[in-house]
């Protein structure tokens, strides 16, 4: 909300530094934004300066300049007395009939008739530059003066052309479906928890939001009535949000208006019209249901509890002052006071909001700073969680950069890597490139190489943490991941010659490292699976146990066309909830005899995997078997078509005794006739 | 015939004269080889008369071991001069070394975990919560009702399945205090979402919330974390000043700014003490127990700490942004 700082120092009978007044207001809560010239000034050829402030949603009593001047006041240490407006004599006796249909919603609504204003007359130059300056447009003489009046006392109202109202009006909720033309052209269909005025032909006003178009003042209106209404905050809130709208009214309404304001408001209205447009005025017609007014109820305040809150020692008399500057009437009682805050005030209901408004005129900047009692309290620290800090360190180290991506993501790209996959959705994205909750950390990963690799970076290494969503049974289950993607040379140029790119095993070597970590890397083997966003020859499943969690392969050249790049890039994904889940580790006596080792060249079939000779040579040569490698593969020249030659290298070590040649070549033996029988092999000499 | 001792001068004189460990043996052959000097000496003992044999063996070894011994001193030093000689074959040590270089740390990571490092040494247990949440823990259960005005200042995102992605951790507050009870000292750090997009607001950022609920907490304890918190994250001795504010689930509620080095106050963080009404929702009565809450921006703070100009920069992912944080 923008205020023409003279207005302000006018009600306050005083001149104001507007850099002070700024500072101040900004310490009491009332926080201003920014001080400046008024742009609007230069035609007018003065200089006006403009608070612009950023008022909480729990201040409703602060939208005005009246409101403004109260806080001034207040944070001054003087009570600002409630304002006189003179009463208009009414010239003519006509009004016009208003019925309360919805008394709750609606308890309060005075209305005036002015008949005869002079058509097409324009607001004077200095009521239409306080407009501008907060703001708004100078219109028609009737929508500034209601503009002006809502600015300087809080209150909006509203201006009809009386000709073009029906017989008479009420003030009712609308009927489901009810359609209502607003005054910016816009047709909205109502619902019955919208409350509407309403005149003999339906729904001509969106209550306490918008006036309706076909009763609205014109050039040509000579007869006006003016309503000055009070809408509960309950009845109005939410409902413009719902259709879009977030008017001047709305915005007071929602966060409520003073409930005593609405005839002086009309008063202080009518008076403007009538030395803008001339016109005669009937009397003012109020009707109210004084039950259904809202009621302050007296909220408790105890005094040893507002120390205790705020850490003070302030007195009770320091209190009194406090609230008695803020129109809250206390009366004292034994430990503390009753406190009947002021109409205006719709925040506060609690004794805790009493705290904050005495801490806030006290000034937080007066609150001692004391240290809390030490806790005494040692958190928890979990040995089998792999913690974040960890992992990305290690990727960090292993050449990768971490980076950060939306949990949106492209709805088109997210089903090019997820085909077929159940995308939860955004009801309201802010575009369609951030339409879906990514199903897989892929698509920022390729998003974000995209951008490096368009920009001249040839190797990029990344990985992100984060969550991934997928739609569950009660919901959307998150699950959180680690992902990360390389593309480009596996080493950066070097002076002894360029690297080959980076490839499938490079980036397992990553995957091992981070399964390591955390204890898994016996328990986690990579299976040959096909994934729709890799490569069908070069993909693999990590499974721990018999659970799949993970990722690892070759971007599938389809989607690597889509980005346009000319390399493969590999892509790795792994759930965290599983993989991270730590093994402590359980030391195990090393072995102090020396270790024996015997290599074996074995010639299988193509599809025989690394894992099945491994496991093969392992359950074969038993608990001796200290390692096994793969040092050499080789298919070609000597070997059978469709066959390849595998050599292994068993490190073979007794845990009591020191191993015999003998024992070794029988171990070596038995590890043969297993893979001949098992893998169909021939072992080479 | 050279006498022992002669032989030993003549062989004192080739070491010295053999420059290699080539020559150096060729001496070593010349006098203790099958057919060298010393050797032909031991062996023409046999030839003196008796009485004289043992006077002229123990000559003869005397020298032999002498030779022995000098051949050892030379051989030592010919193979130091040597290695010299190899090691004087010098690297360019100036050459890039080989491998993996070092990536960078996304400076939100970074940022966040110095964050949690400074809370967790101050006693703060650290907690996370799901991104996608119910209204219930979003807003509700935090003092938001629904049509409560506060509701417009978070602008969210809804899913088609009816639920939210988080606008604050603030829910974790009450998931965290639900589930362990009062008295409780978390921190919070998580992703966040606010449907928001220009140069200063991203529609994803990250949020530390902090929570401690105990018996007697105070506003001036809130000032106290905050203050330390501050200075322990400047490394220097900061200005702070409290402003009256309104979040629905603290009461009282402040923003805190810092002063800037250039002067300028600039605003960090929002914090409050606990609400009642969110104390009741966890089923922690007010009277007995009292807490504070707040709530920082990562991002804020990392850009006041590195001196990043501009929030897009941590969303973009450039390279050349993440690597210069490591």
């Amino acid at each position: 909300m923008r205020i023409d700082i003279e207005w302000l120092g006018e009600m306050l009978q005083r001149d104001l530094d507007p850099e002070r007044l700024a500072e101040q207001l900004t310490l009491g809560g009332l926080e201003v934004e920014s001080v400046r010239l008024a742009d609007t000034d230069e035609a007018a050829g003065v200089n006006g300066v403009v608070l612009d402030f950023d008022i909480t949603p729990n201040r409703g009593d602060c939208f005005s300049v009246l409101g403004i001047a109260r806080e001034v006041s207040a944070l001054n240490g003087q009570r600002m007395e409630p304002l006189a407006v003179p009463e208009v004599s009414a010239t003519v006796k006509d009004t016009f009939p208003v019925t309360l249909a919805a008394p709750a919603a609606c308890p309060r609504f005075a209305g005036r008739v002015i008949r005869d204003i002079e058509p097409g007359c324009r607001s004077p130059e200095w009521l239409r530059l306080r407009l501008e300056r907060a703001g708004l447009r100078a219109l028609h003489p009737v929508v500034d003066v209601t503009n002006y009046v809502m600015l300087e006392l809080g209150q909006p109202l509203h201006g009809y052309d009386l000709r073009a109202l029906g017989g008479g009006i009420s003030v009712r909720f609308a009927e489901d479906g009810e359609p209502l033309t607003l005054l910016d052209g816009s047709r909205i269909a109502l619902r019955s928890d919208v409350l509407v005025i309403a005149d003999d032909s339906g729904a001509i006003g969106f209550a306490g939001v918008m006036g309706g178009q076909g009763t609205a003042v014109s050039e040509v209106t000579r007869d006006v009535f003016l309503e000055s209404a009070f809408f509960s905050p309950d009845s109005i809130a939410g409902r413009p949000r719902r259709f879009g709208l977030s008017t001047d009214a709305s915005l007071r309404f929602e966060r409520g208006v003073d409930p005593l304001h609405q005839r002086r408001a009309i008063e202080r209205a009518t008076g403007l019209l009538l030395d803008i447009a001339g016109g005669e005025p009937g009397p003012l017609a109020e009707e109210v249901a004084a039950k259904q007014l809202p009621q302050r109820k007296p909220v408790s305040l105890r005094l040893e509890r507002l120390n205790r809150m705020l850490g003070t020692s302030l007195e009770a008399g320091d209190v009194d002052a406090r609230l008695d500057l803020l129109h809250i009437a206390a009366t004292r009682e034994r430990d503390g006071w009753s406190a009947v805050p002021p109409q205006f005030r719709f925040d506060l209901e609690i004794e805790e909001d009493l705290v904050e408004e005495v801490g806030r005129l006290t000034g937080y900047d007066s609150i001692p700073v004391v240290a809390e009692q030490s806790p005494r309290h040692v958190g928890l620290s979990s040995e089998t969680k792999l913690a974040d800090e960890r992992i990305a360190d290690a990727l960090c180290s292993r050449g990768y950069s971490e980076v950060v991506t939306y949990g949106f993501v492209d709805r088109d790209l997210a089903d090019a890597v997820n085909p077929g996959a159940d995308h939860v959705s955004l009801k309201n994205p802010l575009s369609q490139e951030m339409g879906v909750m990514r199903h897989s950390l892929w698509p920022g990963l390729l998003q974000a190489a995209q951008h490096n690799l368009s920009r001249q970076q040839a190797r990029v290494r990344l990985f992100e943490i984060g969550a991934r969503f997928a739609r569950g049974a009660d919901g959307v289950l998150e699950t959180r991941v680690l992902a990360g993607l390389a593309i480009g040379a596996h080493l950066p140029e070097h002076w002894e010659g360029g690297a080959r790119d980076v490839d499938f095993f490079d980036v397992k070597s990553d995957m091992e490292a981070i399964l390591a970590l955390a204890g898994r890397a016996a328990d986690s083997d990579f299976r040959q699976a096909d994934h729709p966003a890799l490569a069908g020859g070069q993909s693999a499943r990590l499974m721990l146990g018999n659970e799949a969690v993970g990722w690892l392969g070759v971007l599938h050249p389809r989607l690597q066309g889509r980005m346009g790049w000319k390399q493969p890039a590999i892509l790795f994904a792994m759930q965290l909830e599983r993989t991270a889940r730590a093994r402590i580790p359980r030391y195990r006596e090393y072995s102090k005899f020396p270790s024996l080792r015997r290599d074996i060249a074995a010639v299988v079939d193509d599809g025989v995997s690394a894992d099945r000779l491994l496991q093969c040579v392992r359950q074969a040569a038993g608990d001796v078997l200290n390692d096994v490698t793969i040092f050499d593969i080789y298919r070609g020249k000597g070997i059978d078509s469709g066959r390849k030659s595998v050599a292994l290298g068993l490190i073979l070590q007794d845990r009591s005794r020191t191993l015999t040649d003998t024992k070794a070549d029988r171990i070596v033996a038995c590890a043969t006739r297993q893979l001949e029988r098992d893998l169909k092999a021939t072992i080479r000499e | 015939m050279a006498s022992p001792a002669r032989l030993l001068e003549q062989a004192r004189a080739a070491l010295q004269a053999a420059g290699d460990l080539a020559a150096l043996d060729a001496v070593r052959v010349e006098y203790l080889g099958r057919k060298g000097l010393i050797t032909a000496k031991l062996k023409g003992l046999g030839k003196l008369p008796v009485e004289q044999r043992a006077s002229a063996g123990r000559e003869i070894n005397r020298v032999k071991q002498a030779v022995v011994d000098l051949i050892a001193v030379r051989r030592g030093r010919l193979e130091a001069a040597r290695m010299d000689a190899e090691l004087a074959n010098r690297v360019d040590v100036t050459l890039p070394g080989r491998g993996q270089p070092v990536g960078g740390l996304h400076p939100v990571s970074r940022t966040q975990r110095r964050i949690v490092k400074i809370f967790a040494a101050a006693g703060f247990g650290v907690r996370s919560g799901p991104e996608v949440e119910d209204d219930f823990h979003n807003f509700t259960a935090l003092n938001i009702p629904e049509n409560h005005p506060a509701r417009a200042m978070h602008d969210t995102f809804y899913l088609d399945t009816g639920h939210v992605l988080r606008t604050h951790t603030s829910p974790v507050q009450i998931r965290a205090m639900r589930s362990e009870g009062a008295p409780i000292r978390i921190v919070v750090p998580g992703r966040v979402y606010r449907r928001d997009y220009d140069q200063t607001h991203s529609p994803m950022f990250t949020q530390v919330e902090g929570l401690a609920v105990d018996r007697g907490i105070s506003f001036a304890n809130l000032k106290s974390v905050l203050y330390e918190f501050v200075s322990s994250f400047f490394e220097r001795d900061v200005e702070l000043r409290f402003r009256p504010s309104y979040f629905p689930f603290t009461e009282p509620s402040a923003e805190v700014d810092i002063r800037s080095e250039s002067g300028k106050w600039l605003e960090i963080l929002g914090c409050g003490m606990v609400h009642p009404n969110v104390l009741r929702h966890v089923n922690a009565d007010p009277e007995k127990f009292t807490g504070y809450a707040f709530g920082m921006g990562v991002e804020r703070l990392a850009m006041l700490r590195y001196g990043v100009g501009d929030l897009r920069r941590f969303f973009e992912n450039d390279l050349r942004f993440i690597e210069q944080f490591r």
